[in-house]
């Protein structure tokens, strides 16, 4: 039961107009580069996109920007990125703000089959507003919803045919949760190995969260910000 | 580097205990790292998935896939581990990260914080702060004093919305330090040749001095 597609073309091609897409990555470290890029050249519209970040003007998810894919924008830092800046002031983007450890929970909580969960993260704050509050042990807290994706792209260092996956350093961060919640999940890995070769005990998303597996080639692992030991 | 926020993060590193976990914020809190005395067994935690940040890479380590929070290159440390996103706030809102020092725009007398947005500005977001000052045992916010106007930033209520609710356990400036307690908020010292007398004029809330400050200020 190979997962293995060879066209990001064709796999992107799988998410319809409107859809609610979240995408792995933070900042621009671990993003699934290639399916954004065929994302962007298949011009999808109208898309939900839950993600970090929402990279830079010209890589990563600013190129579905950019293209004016991007209706609404789930996000818990977006200021890397100028042309986000004049979509949402003109009103053309509309953008959830949410605190990060939330959007991780509430991605997470979409793929474990959580509809919601309580947290004191926001109370007092303009987070909070229009939001059921509950003293839960003597602190107030806040619901917030699961998020469930239409689909999910995301990035991994390597994966077998079966869709197995595993992440290299700080490039893990949101690919994890992203791959469990989307209900269509394309992963994009650098190196496809053979079954049986990653041990099981190792392995960061089991397979059966992966619908399409591709390989993709020449990463451009761009660096926002170089800093190095000063000399 | 100013003088000014030289001086709070000497001071500031005096909080990082011996054998601890330490999340620093985005800006002049992640300059602290550099002042840790080697000799201290720190595991500071990055919320994008690592524990035990390294120092800065030489040019050739550089590693795209190795990152802080504020998205700089980093090494990780002997003993450091990744994750993903969701464990790394478990870490948080559990109680599992022992200090959290973090900047600020502006902190109460009850101890709220606001260091988000700006109402009329472009609002960039709050990242993993919200969360940060709920999840961490102890929350110390470190800032200039004053605004470029010079009126303080030490206020009776927050203008600015909030981060948090009464979640500041200590505040240091370059000119004080603070701690808040159920009964209001307490000057502990005062720092870089400032008195009393000026904290208390560039001090918007009201607080009470410590008694052990009281002895000490009283000998001078």
């Amino acid at each position: 039961m190979t997962k293995v597609q060879t066209s990001f073309e064709e796999s992107v091609a799988r998410i319809q107009d409107g859809a609610t897409l979240i995408v792995g990555g933070f900042g621009l470290c671990g993003i699934p580069e290639k399916a954004i890029q065929a994302l962007a050249e298949k011009g999808t519209k109208n898309l939900t996109v839950v993600s970090n970040n929402c990279g830079v003007n010209d890589w990563g998810l600013g190129l579905l920007l950019e293209n004016k894919q991007i209706n609404k924008m789930v996000a818990s830092y977006v200021g890397e990125n100028k042309i986000f800046e004049e979509q949402y002031l003109n009103g053309e983007l509309e953008v959830e703000l949410v605190p990060q450890g939330t959007l991780a929970e509430r991605i997470r909580a979409g793929g474990a089959g959580i509809p919601g969960f309580y947290t004191p993260t926001g109370v007092g704050t303009p987070i909070a507003e229009g939001k059921e509050h509950k003293v839960i042990g003597g602190r107030q807290c806040i619901l917030e919803e699961a998020i469930q994706g239409d689909a999910a792209l995301v990035k991994a260092w390597k994966g077998d045919a079966y869709g197995n996956l595993i992440y290299r350093k700080t490039a893990r961060n949101f690919n994890p949760l992203a791959a469990a919640a989307g209900k269509f999940t394309i992963a994009e890995v650098e190196e496809l190995v053979d079954v049986g070769e990653l041990d099981p005990d190792f392995i960061h998303t089991p397979s059966l969260y992966v619908q399409h597996l591709l390989v993709g080639t020449s990463y451009e692992k761009r660096i926002e910000r170089k800093t190095v030991q000063q000399a | 580097m100013s003088s000014q926020r030289e001086n709070i993060i000497q001071r500031a590193v005096k909080e990082v205990e011996d054998g601890t976990i330490v999340n620093l914020g985005i800006g002049m809190p992640t300059m602290i790292a550099n002042y840790i005395p080697a000799d201290k067994d720190i595991f500071l935690h990055s919320e994008n998935g690592l524990l035990g940040i390294g120092p800065y890479p030489e040019e050739e380590d550089v590693d795209a896939d190795l990152i802080n929070a504020g998205k700089e290159t980093v090494t990780v440390k002997q003993g450091g581990s990744f994750f993903d996103n969701a464990e790394s706030f478990a870490m948080i809102r559990g109680g599992h990260i022992d200090l959290a020092i973090l900047g600020g725009m502006e902190v109460s007398g009850q101890g709220d914080l606001a260091n988000w947005m700006i109402p009329g500005k472009m609002v960039k977001g709050m990242g993993g702060a919200m969360d940060i000052v709920q999840g961490a045992k102890k929350v110390v916010i470190i800032m200039t004093h004053t605004n470029k106007e010079g009126e303080s930033k030490i206020r009776t209520e927050c203008a600015l919305p909030l981060t948090g609710e009464k979640v500041v356990s200590r505040l240091i400036t370059d000119m004080a330090v603070f701690d808040f307690t159920p009964s209001g908020m307490v000057l502990k010292e005062v720092l870089n040749g400032a008195d009393v007398k000026t904290v208390e004029q560039y001090t918007e809330a009201s607080f009470t001095i410590d008694e052990a400050l009281i002895d000490r200020e009283g000998k001078q």
